[in-house]
């Protein structure tokens, strides 16, 4: 394997505190120097060879991780595989995902998780770390092997959109964890108060009439998750973030030490209930969009810390599926192909967030809670870089999407700033423009 | 029956949609015109009893996807008398019991030949969904919870032809606002005609930010019943319901049930509407649904004149678009 080197980028490692103008090294597939000159690389010696990116004007950053994705293989290949979402990965800049245990069979034995890996290895294109269920199943009843689903490989445990409904079993999930430190990710909803619901409960519901699903479904159930990591010293991380009460709750739970982690998506940033008035099933979304105020409450609260991680949620839905009645379509989005977008035109370029935070919540904050060796530039480490370019202009066009669906929110969107060039293990896997 | 043809004064050249889907977008101009023309119609057909000639080669389609009797004959009637043919669809189940989409099923009404499709669905926002993907007109006839325009209207023509005008009247809509479509296509449709609107039940099915959007909202109606000029009366809709959102019905007709003791403080000349089936003794007692004050089988034969002059409004704004 020739060596790489990277020249002249804005090098930003969140996980190293660096943030300036220089070269990196790459070789055998690990991270071999920061600040390495042209003439150290090898180059001239009969038994390797250095190629060179030039990055100028662009940003070298760790490779991106994507902490919530819905690969949907197997059970649901008419929405996407595990060859079309992780192609989709590289195209949106990540070079690692973690994809969720809702398939059909679900995550939840070692057999699964290992057919994942094994899909994954043949696609070849990015990491891909499992997630697997907390309960057999994701029935919610009883616990899975947990212990066995560490050994094949699982990163952390999930029933994703089945909330752990049982505080019973929360707390015991919590507790058989603390042996593997692994974290739960919980989806927070309290079903009872969103049952029928296709939309954020408010002003724009009532006019529209569409089924609601309030604000407090969300809270009371960040805050019972909250109240019993506390209790047993488990590792919460709560998904998809979309209340300003779930921020509020989190925010109060980490100032007095629980072990509690946040994710928000990139469209319960930017979108808000407004985008339901044309009725467009691309919108629907679980946790739904909110109001204004609430995206508010998600920035500053990804601003000041509070929320660690921005995810996808990437849930690739088949056109059939999307073309339905708004209470027949599923609920999601993909996301892959967008994030990085977003994250640079509507967190980033209005100053809501530097590059330094926004990168480390895509790289080294996953990384640090599903402890992954990944996310770094620390020499050693795998050889997983994005270039960024930040000017890049470009517009969302979902018909040129890698991932096999086509539900955006953000279709038509005018972006500034995309991958340019990512690598994983050291290999070039996508470079804008011929991909 | 004679079918002669007529002209229809008013100036439909203004009317540009191809489509009715709700009325909370609709202008007073275009609310007026609509009343005007249905107005003009009800006089051509003789009180809507008499055939006219304005859409012969134009047919219709009833698309329903919910039971309806009412809507359903009207739409018909309304279409017949105006010389167009009628297709009937129906399907009270789920329209993918067959495995075909909704939007197929109404692909293949729309590829028999058909200008206008009148559909009635239990899901807000079908009709939208239904206007994206065909080329001919649609209708909304009652979208699940959402708006119910020809209801609306019909309402308000009733109104209207009583009062001359609804400017400066007070309506009081009571009842299941929460999940009553007529209620939605009522206020929007009142408020842009300058009528001052109430929404009155009880709070679990009236949202207090009704508010925000220029309603007054109020629980109590032995407040609400003697300031109003005219008093609509929702049907509850138990089977829209997730959970029952008042103890008891009794508790609810002792609240909220229209009674010849509530009617003594009313204005002598206040009119009472109801958009459909009523459940008499919850919401209304049979004393006042026939009593002297109601002219709810008059909305009957105005909802004739409405839908043939919001068919005949849509069928020539489509044709303007063609040519």
């Amino acid at each position: 394997m020739s060596n790489l080197l990277i020249k002249n980028g804005r090098v930003i490692d969140p996980s190293q505190g660096i943030d300036r103008v220089t070269n990196l090294l790459i070789a055998e597939g690990r991270i071999a120097a920061l600040d390495a000159s042209e003439d150290s690389t090898g180059n001239g010696h009969a038994e390797s060879s250095t190629d060179v990116i030039d990055a100028e004007g662009k940003i070298v950053s760790p490779g991106l991780i994507d902490m919530q994705v819905h690969l949907r293989e197997p059970g649901g290949e008419e929405d996407e595989t595990i060859e079309t979402g992780t192609a989709a990965a590289l195209a949106g800049g990540f070079t690692s995902i973690v994809c969720s245990p809702d398939t059909d069979p679900p995550v939840d034995t070692p057999a699964a998780v290992e057919f994942i890996q094994h899909r994954a290895a043949k696609a070849d294109h990015c990491n891909v770390f499992v997630l697997a269920c907390v309960s057999k199943g994701r029935l919610g009843e009883e616990l899975a092997e947990i212990g066995q689903l560490v050994e094949a490989g699982a990163v952390g445990f999930s029933d994703d959109d089945a909330p752990i409904y049982s505080p019973e079993l929360m707390r015991r999930a919590f507790e058989y964890c603390l042996m593997f430190d692994k974290p739960i990710l919980n989806h927070p909803e309290t079903r009872e108060l969103t049952r029928a619901g296709v939309m954020h409960e408010g002003l724009v519901s009532l006019r529209l009439a569409l089924g609601g699903m309030p604000a407090a479904a969300e809270d009371v159930m960040t805050s019972r998750d909250i109240s019993l990591a506390e209790a047993t010293g488990g590792r919460v991380h709560l998904m998809h973030l979309s209340s300003s009460g779930s921020v509020e709750a989190i925010r109060r739970a980490k100032s007095r030490g629980v072990r509690v982690t946040a994710a928000v998506c990139p469209h319960h940033l930017t979108l808000t209930d407004e985008q339901l008035n044309t009725f467009d099933s691309n919108y629907k979304i679980n946790p739904p969009l909110r109001g204004r105020n609430h995206c508010d409450a998600l920035l500053a609260g990804l601003a000041d810390g509070t929320i660690d991680v921005i995810a996808s949620d990437h849930s690739p839905r088949a056109v059939e599926k999307k073309m339905q009645e708004l209470d027949l379509a599923p609920f999601g989005v993909v996301g892959l192909e967008t994030t990085l977008g977003v994250v640079s035109t509507a967190l980033v370029a209005p100053g809501h967030l530097d590059w330094p935070t926004a990168l480390a919540k895509l790289t080294i904050n996953p990384a640090r809670i599903l402890g992954l060796d990944r996310g770094t530039l620390a020499v050693g480490a795998p050889a997983d870089v994005t270039v960024i370019d930040p000017h890049a202009r470009w517009k969302v066009d979902p018909k040129q999407f890698r991932s096999k669906s086509r539900n955006t929110p953000f279709s038509g969107w005018e972006m500034r700033g995309r991958a340019d060039t990512v690598i994983v293990g050291g290999r070039v896997k996508w470079t804008a423009g011929n991909g | 029956m004679s079918t002669e043809a007529i002209e229809i004064d008013v100036a439909a050249e203004s009317w540009t949609r191809r489509h009715l889907l709700a009325l909370e977008d609709l202008s007073a101009e275009e609310l007026t015109l609509i009343l005007d023309t249905a107005a003009r119609f009800k006089e051509a057909t003789g009180g809507c009893r008499n055939k006219i000639s304005a859409l012969e080669d134009k047919t219709v389609a009833n698309l329903f996807f919910e039971a309806s009797t009412r809507t359903r004959t009207s739409f018909g009637l309304a279409a017949r008398r105006l010389g167009a043919a009628t297709v009937e669809f129906s399907s009270s189940g789920s329209s993918l019991s067959k495995g075909e989409t909704f939007i197929d099923t109404a692909k293949n009404i729309e590829a028999m030949g058909v200008d206008v499709v009148v559909v009635r669905h239990r899901t807000p926002g079908t009709p939208q969904l239904l206007a994206q993907n065909l080329d001919c007109s649609v209708i909304n006839a009652g979208d699940g919870p959402h708006e119910h325009p020809t209801q609306g209207l019909l309402d308000i023509f009733s109104i209207r032809e009583r009062r001359g005008s609804l400017q400066g009247l007070t309506v009081a809509l009571v009842g299941d606002i929460a999940h009553s479509r007529t209620a939605r296509s009522n206020i929007w449709g009142l408020k842009a005609l300058g009528a001052h609107v109430i929404v009155c039940g009880p709070s679990t099915l009236v949202s207090r930010r009704w508010e925000e959007l220029g309603v007054e909202v109020s629980y109590d109606l032995d407040d609400v019943l003697p300031r109003c000029d005219v008093l609509n009366v929702l049907r509850i809709q138990f089977e829209r319901q997730q959970m029952r959102p008042f103890p008891s019905v009794r508790e609810y007709a002792h609240l909220y049930a229209v009674t010849q003791e509530r009617m003594a403080k009313a204005k002598p000349d206040m009119l009472i509407l109801a958009p459909g089936p009523i459940n008499r003794g919850v919401e209304m007692t049979p004393e006042v649904a026939d009593g002297p004050h109601s002219i709810i089988l008059h909305q009957v034969t105005n909802g004739l004149a409405v839908r043939m002059a919001v068919l005949w409004l849509v069928c020539g704004a489509a044709q303007r678009e063609r040519s």
